[in-house]
């Protein structure tokens, strides 16, 4: 678990890490997509690592955690292994969910990943449900729910955050907001431009992070977290960040600025830490290359015992409908 | 013998339920004083308003909250107060909790128990008194109860309480304050129908309100020697086919009868099933009974005029009875 400290060699590497064990996943993921072993509606996160990075690191598999329709990098920084994540993608029965979810619907209980939905603000409630079930047990388990920019005009959004507030619960919203929510800029979805304005009225304890600088997200989710341990809550963290890819693997992207997106490329979220390290002297010249290259080869390991495992048996669909 | 009402069986029930588990959270509007009817009174007096918790009027969070805390090793009871306000909740109830077992590959769990109550004859207009159980029946993952005695409504919901999934238990508002005798609060199985009239001529499988309204329309037709069987799934979602299948092999006639509007109603299916699984022991097509295709009017003659009732059921035994003559 990453302490609330300096950024220091040890952990700086275990973010640059965490950081391009999801890149080098979700890139691979876009090209098993295009080659059609990877199957659905597929999203990408790259460009928003910093975020599930920064905030899952510090939490550890009693706390809950739920993600949304772009979860890939929430169930990876929470731990969930990559080839029973690649398996679920390719749909087979050595998938997480013995590939009756895909990429959506991700769920990982072993390392208390609850679940990814492919509602937008589906599942904010249910991080509330989990937070309250802490507090009644007596625990300090807290529970957080990642959603993007889009989620906040939901009804569900709205009705969760007055809840979470009036119960005063420990549960972290984390807003990831990317500025689309699907194929328009926020500012034709909401007149509020910041998430945190939205939950302003409801008193809850607030802040507005670069979303693309993995110190800034851990930081500011490292204050949050030593409170809700302690019972207080709720509080929503909102990380300005920017996905690299399209809404879906195969978006055309008729909607981007051309110099926008140059401006976020320079502001890339591993490359960001990348220079840090090396300014600060706690990385060297070839680390970077090497993590990047050892990450591939997680990712190709992952590829080949996925690609082995069978498709599950078609009797499984009516097996699971009741526990 | 004691006398006991539909309201107090369940409160007894969820009491009991809640001493005998700690798990067991109940959580919905006005819970804490006991709700509109009543059926949590008292409990949080014993409990506590952490365990018996008032929320808001924000049925999609709470549904959503609950499923949150069954996920998370809790047995949440949530009450929908009329389950026309299910409408409010189904995205939680049919993306989320239904789904929750399937698509983790069976790691979640979702043990919830959501009870509502449906329903017309209160003057309530369309928008509080509707019946919406096939909607629920409708989907994968989701068990639906439907009980129409005391006893019932007491047993049903133990078993409903433990059981690993979400089951939606629907009661009538008009069965609430009806005085039967009090059979105590043994757990009825999910899945099991009740007999609760024999007979050899015409099967009528009835649910909710409408199971008293076949025992009348049976008393009326016993005194012309026609002997009605009376069949309460009382759970439709699992359906116990075997003993309406049974039922129907010594009768021969099927009639399916609930309050929900007919079209697209929970009858079409069981009568689907039936001819599927026993068209040979048919002497005649299956009748229906179920409510016009309308929304439940308001003024009262109107409403009165679009219940199902006892006498349609007679009708409809007679139909059967002439066609297979």
């Amino acid at each position: 678990m990453v302490s609330p400290a300096e950024v220091d060699a040890a952990l700086g590497l275990e973010l640059l890490r965490g950081m391009w064990r999801i890149r080098a996943f979700e890139e691979r993921v876009g090209q098993l997509t295009r080659a059609d072993e990877v199957h659905g509606l597929v999203h990408l996160s790259i460009g928003q690592e910093a975020v599930a990075v920064g905030v899952c690191g510090q939490l550890s598999s009693r706390d809950a955690v739920y993600g949304n329709h772009r979860a890939h990098g929430h169930a990876i920084a929470k731990g969930a292994p990559l080839a029973a994540l690649m398996a679920e993608l390719m749909g087979r029965d050595g998938g997480l969910c013995r590939g009756l979810g895909g990429s959506m619907h991700l769920v990982d209980v072993e390392h208390g990943f609850l679940g990814a939905t492919g509602v937008v603000g589906g599942n904010v409630p249910l991080a509330l449900g989990s937070a309250l079930a802490s507090r009644l047990a007596g625990h300090d388990a807290v529970a957080a729910v990642f959603f993007g920019d889009g989620a906040a005009q939901g009804g569900i959004f709205v009705e969760s955050v007055n809840l979470a507030a009036l119960w005063a619960l420990p549960v972290i919203l984390v807003c990831e907001n990317n500025g689309f929510a699907e194929f328009t800029p926020r500012s034709a979805h909401s007149p509020v431009e910041r998430v945190a304005d939205v939950v302003a009225p409801y008193g809850l304890e607030r802040a507005t992070v670069d979303g693309n600088d993995v110190d800034a997200v851990r930081r500011a989710f490292a204050g949050f977290l030593e409170a809700a341990r302690r019972g207080e809550g709720p509080f929503l963290l909102e990380c300005l960040t920017h996905r690299l890819r399209g809404h879906y693997e195969g978006d055309p992207q008729r909607y981007r600025e051309a110099i926008a997106q140059e401006e976020w490329q320079r502001r890339d979220p591993i490359r960001r830490l990348e220079r840090r390290g090396l300014d600060e002297g706690w990385l060297d010249d070839d680390t970077p290359a090497r993590v990047e290259q050892e990450t591939r080869e997680e990712v190709e390991e992952a590829v080949r015992v996925a690609r082995e495992s069978p498709y599950p048996e078609p009797a499984l669909t009516s097996e699971l409908v009741y526990a | 013998m004691s006398e006991t009402t539909m309201l107090e069986a369940i409160r007894t029930s969820l009491a009991e339920a809640m001493r005998a588990d700690e798990r067991v959270v109940v959580l919905g509007e006005d819970v804490a004083a006991g709700g509109p009817w009543g059926a949590t009174a008292g409990l949080a007096d014993e409990f506590g308003v952490e365990r018996v918790r008032n929320t808001p009027i924000s049925e999609a969070a709470i549904c959503g909250v609950a499923i949150g805390l069954a996920q998370s090793g809790l047995r949440p009871v949530v009450e929908v107060m009329f389950v026309d306000f299910v409408t409010l909740a189904l995205d939680q109830l049919v993306n989320q909790a239904a789904k929750a077992h399937f698509m983790s590959g069976g790691q979640l769990a979702v043990p919830l128990v959501l009870r509502t109550q449906g329903g017309a004859g209160q003057r309530g207009g369309a928008q509080h008194s509707q019946s919406l159980e096939s909607w629920l029946a409708h989907v994968p993952g989701l068990k639906v109860v439907m009980p129409s005695t005391a006893a019932d409504a007491a047993g049903l919901l133990r078993s409903a309480i433990a059981d690993p999934n979400p089951v939606v238990f629907v009661e009538n508002k008009t069965l609430y304050f009806r005085r039967e005798e009090a059979n105590g609060s043994e757990p009825v199985l999910l899945g099991r129908a009740r007999v609760a009239r024999r007979g050899r001529d015409v099967t009528v499988v009835a649910t909710s309100r409408l199971v008293s309204e076949a025992l009348a329309a049976a008393e009326e037709l016993a005194r012309e020697g026609i002997e009605v069987e009376v069949v309460d799934p009382r759970t439709l979602v699992p359906l116990d086919l075997d003993a309406i299948v049974e039922s129907v092999s010594r009768t021969h006639r099927l009639v399916v009868a609930h309050e929900a509007v007919e079209h697209g109603g929970f009858g079409a299916e069981v009568a689907a099933q039936v001819q599927s699984a026993a068209f040979d022991e048919l002497d005649a097509p299956i009748e229906r009974v179920g409510a016009p295709f309308a929304p439940v009017p308001f003024s009262p003659p109107l409403e009165d005029a679009y219940l199902p009732d006892r006498a349609d059921v007679t009708t409809a035994v007679r139909t059967l009875l002439r066609r297979s003559a």
